[in-house]
């Protein structure tokens, strides 16, 4: 058997009005050639002006990521000739990354590994070539799109591990709302690279590069594949070529080419950008805007709030839903409920809408005004939930339909008393099981006919209060006879 | 009247008067263009309609001016005289000529250069070598060379040039004009045809240093396309030309300009070009300047031109790496795509743009960065750093241009010695700094200009005019033209 060492080079394409270096629109289209201004173009004369807002969401990812992050931002210049290419040079970072030296846990069986993350930086996407037989078609919409790339340390183990913490990614960049990181679109891209070893040997084996893999069921099926190749290889004593290889659809992989020399990409410092320097009140303003992680909520819905695993997923998962959930919470709801109220009512009625929360009519704070009458007892958590839905349907405050309609409770004393007195007139043999025979058990018929009598909106806690308030006094009066 | 010869500020007088209008001043320019292209090739394109855009009036307004061709003109040919860019019709302005469209100046045409604007002789155009007018069996010295004949004609009274180790000064001190090239980021860059692009600077060639304070009051600015460019200074450069410069303090280097370093027989012309340096210092001092020798260690000074040759090239090698036929320029032949690139390449560039491709792409290499790329910017920031702490003393530097006039054709470069390359070469620490620096004429030996340059500190343009404004009137050289009079004394 054999160890399997994996790095990932992650591409996330950010989502900003403009591109990185140009003031063309940053958007998907089918339309090819819209989106282009001369930079992305790469004609005499221009000059980029960088997308500060892309550096920000860089920034942004890199402090969620635990990176440390540098006290200037400044831009390189990676020189090489393709024709996807216009300028001949890409704009990246590689004297100071955005971040470095970055970790994120991923839960994998159970168990939490740290994924270590070597750096994180920005650089702009190059042009899309769509390749015919006698003829290649180049789409420069893509040419200047700000592009985030993500390297891994060589610590992942298994396609499992991968996948993980490829979705935990994407999970990130959704949290930090800096990327749609939509595959589909190569919003978010990876390369694989992946070696095989004897267990316990300390020396890496020969690396295979698997490039631009959109789907992560794809690369899941690549990292199999090639597990299984290079195994079978090893077994019968033969050498694996360093090379980069395609996958194709039936998730197999393909040799492209093999790796001779590594391209020399002559680096240097872009002298077109100055430096800008990052100040620590930047920094902390922008630490300040990271939310929580799925992983960190996960485990603080467990510790802190108690809830169930499965509760607890549930509710981390999704970063609208979290949210959601905390800001019913921060109104000071019953947690209990409010998990309740969440994970069915809340996320069922989103299915069958077919909406997101931001469309969704009822905000946490209505939900948590819901919940507090659940929670003093004044309605039933059925009636609650039915109040929820009266409120979508008639956009209305649910606490103003509580408030009008007849489902609301009777809370005066008074009144509850007179319905109990009534009872007991009206019931002297139950009255007096109570008194000579001490039979607790009138305790619940009487209850059920005050209930009767009220249309059942007499204030059940409250009005048990009141009946065994009243059978003591009786009881007094009896035996001080 | 014969315009030729006015200076801009006269020509606006004239304008003002009504003694002639705007296009009968594009008409004589454009007369003059025709008339002079073929015996001194200015201008790889003229432009024979009149054209007048203006968004308001300014002292250039109506005035007929010429640029070089590696600035980005939408609709007009722009061709950097290199054959990969012959055809090459650009779809946006430079920032540049925006400005000067906007401000009512006329375009009389676009410039020849050395190709790329990399090179020093005006001879490496796609269209032919461009003659100096004072004497056409010699150099007008470039890459700006199209934009210096053109003024030393007297076809236009101003043209814009780029400068990234002399381009502009070299050539304006060949063609006895003023040529200025002001602090880095002090004119936007955007839509020039990057050479070097932490060298490269857009300035301005004229007849006196007024006209090139009014030039650059126009084109100077902000401009969010170019992230390099200063926050506008709210300075009027032609409001201070005048101010006294007693007690002004200028220094000249020791080892580039002590005679007793050069050969009487071999270093002839050197000798010639100093008693007139010198000349033009003891009347300086009379005038009120404080002029002192400073010392400069000699290791330092023979690094400034490997140091440009390094980093220049890098930098060129990466900024024309987009000159590839895929965007837009001939299409190559070939199977694969770097075939194509390949053939378009080899095809669209002279041997000397390739050679200077070789070097930059050598020198970029990750066995030879550290050695060659990174130690030249690190010796780049010492020169930069030493002519700092002189500036915190002086308020300039004065030095002649070149060991000579205008070199002849036929003459052989490479048989210069070490310290007359120092003598040629200085300028480049203007462009290392980005100071502010411009030359202007100061004499003439066998009847060709020579000139002398002057720099400053960063951000300190107004200085440096001011105290140019001053040298020029105790030269008495404003407002030359080529053959010139005053050549003959």
């Amino acid at each position: 058997m054999y160890e399997v060492v994996i790095g990932l080079e992650v591409h996330c394409e950010l989502d900003t009005k403009s591109k990185n270096f140009s003031s063309a629109r940053n958007e998907y289209t089918h339309i090819p050639n819209i989106n282009v201004a001369p930079v992305d173009l790469g004609l005499p004369g221009i000059l980029p002006v960088v997308n500060e807002e892309a550096c920000r969401k860089a920034l942004k990812t890199a402090m969620a990521l635990h990176c440390t992050t540098p006290d200037e931002v400044i831009f390189d210049r990676k020189n090489y000739f393709y024709a996807d290419l216009p300028k001949g040079y890409q704009i990246t970072q590689m004297t100071k990354p955005m971040g470095r030296n970055g970790y994120l846990d991923i839960m994998v069986d159970g168990k939490t590994k740290r994924i270590l993350i070597h750096q994180l930086h920005l650089e702009e996407d190059t042009a899309s070539l769509d390749h015919y037989n006698t003829y290649s078609l180049i789409d420069y919409n893509r040419s200047g799109i700000p592009l985030m790339e993500i390297v891994t340390e060589p610590c992942i183990s298994s396609a499992e591990e991968a996948v993980t913490f490829l979705e935990d990614l994407r999970d990130v960049f959704l949290f930090c709302g800096v990327s749609e990181a939509k595959s589909d679109k190569g919003q978010m891209r990876c390369d694989v690279n992946i070696s095989l070893k004897k267990k316990g040997e300390t020396k890496l084996g020969t690396k295979v590069e698997m490039k631009n893999i959109n789907a992560f069921n794809s690369v899941k099926a690549a990292i199999l594949y090639e597990i299984k190749r290079q195994s079978a290889l090893l077994d019968e004593g033969k050498e694996v070529v360093q090379e980069t290889r395609r996958i194709d659809e039936d998730g197999k992989t393909y040799s492209m080419r093999e790796k001779v020399d590594a391209i020399d990409y002559k680096y240097y410092v872009e002298p077109n950008i100055p430096p800008v320097k990052l100040t620590d009140a930047y920094k902390e303003e922008l630490e300040k805007s990271i939310p929580m992680l799925k992983l960190d909520r996960f485990e603080k819905y467990i510790k802190e709030y108690h809830l169930s695993e499965y509760d607890a997923q549930v509710l981390s998962k999704n970063r609208d839903i979290a949210d959601y959930f905390e800001e019913v919470l921060s109104y000071g709801s019953d947690i209990e409920l409010a998990v309740n109220f969440v994970t069915t009512s809340v996320l069922s009625s989103l299915n069958k809408l077919e909406i997101g929360l931001d469309e969704f009519f009822i905000t946490p704070k209505m939900l948590s005004g819901i919940i507090d009458y659940v929670h003093k007892g004044k309605i039933s958590l059925d009636h609650g939930k039915k109040i929820m839905y009266q409120a979508i349907e008639k956009k209305k405050d649910p606490v103003e339909i509580i408030e009008e309609s007849s489902l609301s409770q009777i809370d005066d004393d008074q009144v509850l008393l007179d319905y109990i007195k009534a009872v007991f007139s009206e019931n002297p043999e139950q009255l007096r099981q109570y008194l000579e025979e001490d039979n607790q058990y009138v305790v619940n018929f009487f209850m059920g006919k005050v209930m009767q009598k009220s249309n059942r909106q007499a204030n059940p806690n409250r009005t048990l209060d009141l009946i065994k308030q009243q059978l003591e006094e009786r009881k007094k009066e009896y035996e001080g006879k | 009247m014969e315009y030729s010869k006015m200076t801009l500020k006269e020509l606006r007088e004239a304008l003002d008067k009504d003694e002639v209008t705007s296009e009968e001043l594009f008409q004589e320019a454009n007369k003059l263009a025709h008339q002079y292209q073929e015996e001194y090739n200015p201008f790889v394109t003229i432009i024979d309609k009149y054209k007048m855009k203006k968004k308001k009036d300014t002292i250039i307004t109506g005035i007929p001016y010429a640029l070089k061709d590696n600035i980005s003109t939408s609709n007009i040919l722009t061709t950097a005289s290199s054959n990969i860019l012959k055809d090459y019709i650009p779809v946006f302005d430079a920032t540049v000529y925006k400005k000067l469209k906007e401000a009512g100046g006329v375009l009389v045409g676009k410039t020849v250069l050395d190709e790329l604007a990399m090179g020093g002789t005006g001879t490496t155009g796609h269209t032919g070598i461009v003659y100096n007018p004072w004497d056409k069996t010699r150099e007008i010295g470039g890459s700006s060379a199209g934009s210096a004949a053109a003024v030393a004609l007297g076809i236009v009274p101003f043209a814009i040039g780029s400068d990234t180790g002399d381009s502009i000064r070299k050539p304006a001190a060949f063609g006895g004009v003023v040529g200025f090239k002001p602090t880095y980021g002090l004119i936007s860059r955007y839509g020039l045809f990057a050479f070097a692009s932490s060298l490269d600077h857009v300035g301005c060639f004229a007849r006196s240093v007024y006209d090139i304070a009014v030039v650059t009051n126009i084109i100077k600015g902000y401009d969010p396309h170019d992230m390099t460019s200063l926050k506008d200074d709210g300075k009027d450069l032609t409001e201070t030309l005048d101010n006294s410069i007693k007690g002004r303090k200028i220094f000249y280097i020791k080892e580039i300009c002590d005679r007793s370093q050069y050969d009487k027989e071999k270093d002839k012309t050197v000798l010639e070009v100093l008693d007139n340096f010198y000349e033009l210092l003891d009347k300086m001092k009379e005038n009120g300047f404080i002029v002192e020798e400073v010392s400069i260690d000699q290791d330092l000074l023979a690094a400034i031109y490997p140091t440009y040759m390094c980093i220049s090239c890098a930098e060129a090698t990466s900024n024309n790496a987009n000159l590839t036929g895929i965007q837009f320029g001939p299409r190559g032949e070939g199977n694969t795509v770097l075939e194509i690139m390949f053939d378009a390449r080899t095809k669209g560039f002279s041997e000397l743009i390739k050679r200077r491709f070789v070097l930059g792409s050598y020198i970029l290499q990750k066995e030879n960065q550290e050695k060659l790329y990174l130690n030249a910017c690190r010796i780049r920031r010492l020169i930069v750093d030493k002519m700092n702490e002189l500036f915190k003393t002086y308020d300039g530097m004065i030095l002649p241009c070149s060991g000579g006039a205008a070199p002849h054709f036929n003459e052989a470069t490479d048989q210069l010695s070490e310290r007359y390359l120092l003598m040629e070469n200085h300028m480049a620490i203007g462009n290392f700094g980005g100071f502010p620096s411009i030359t202007l004429p100061s004499g003439f030996i066998d009847h060709c200009p020579i000139g002398i340059n002057l720099t400053g500190k960063v951000k300190e343009d107004d200085v440096v005019l001011n105290m140019a404004y001053q040298i020029e009137k105790i030269t008495g050289l404003k407002g030359m033209k080529a053959g010139d009079e005053r050549c003959m004394k």
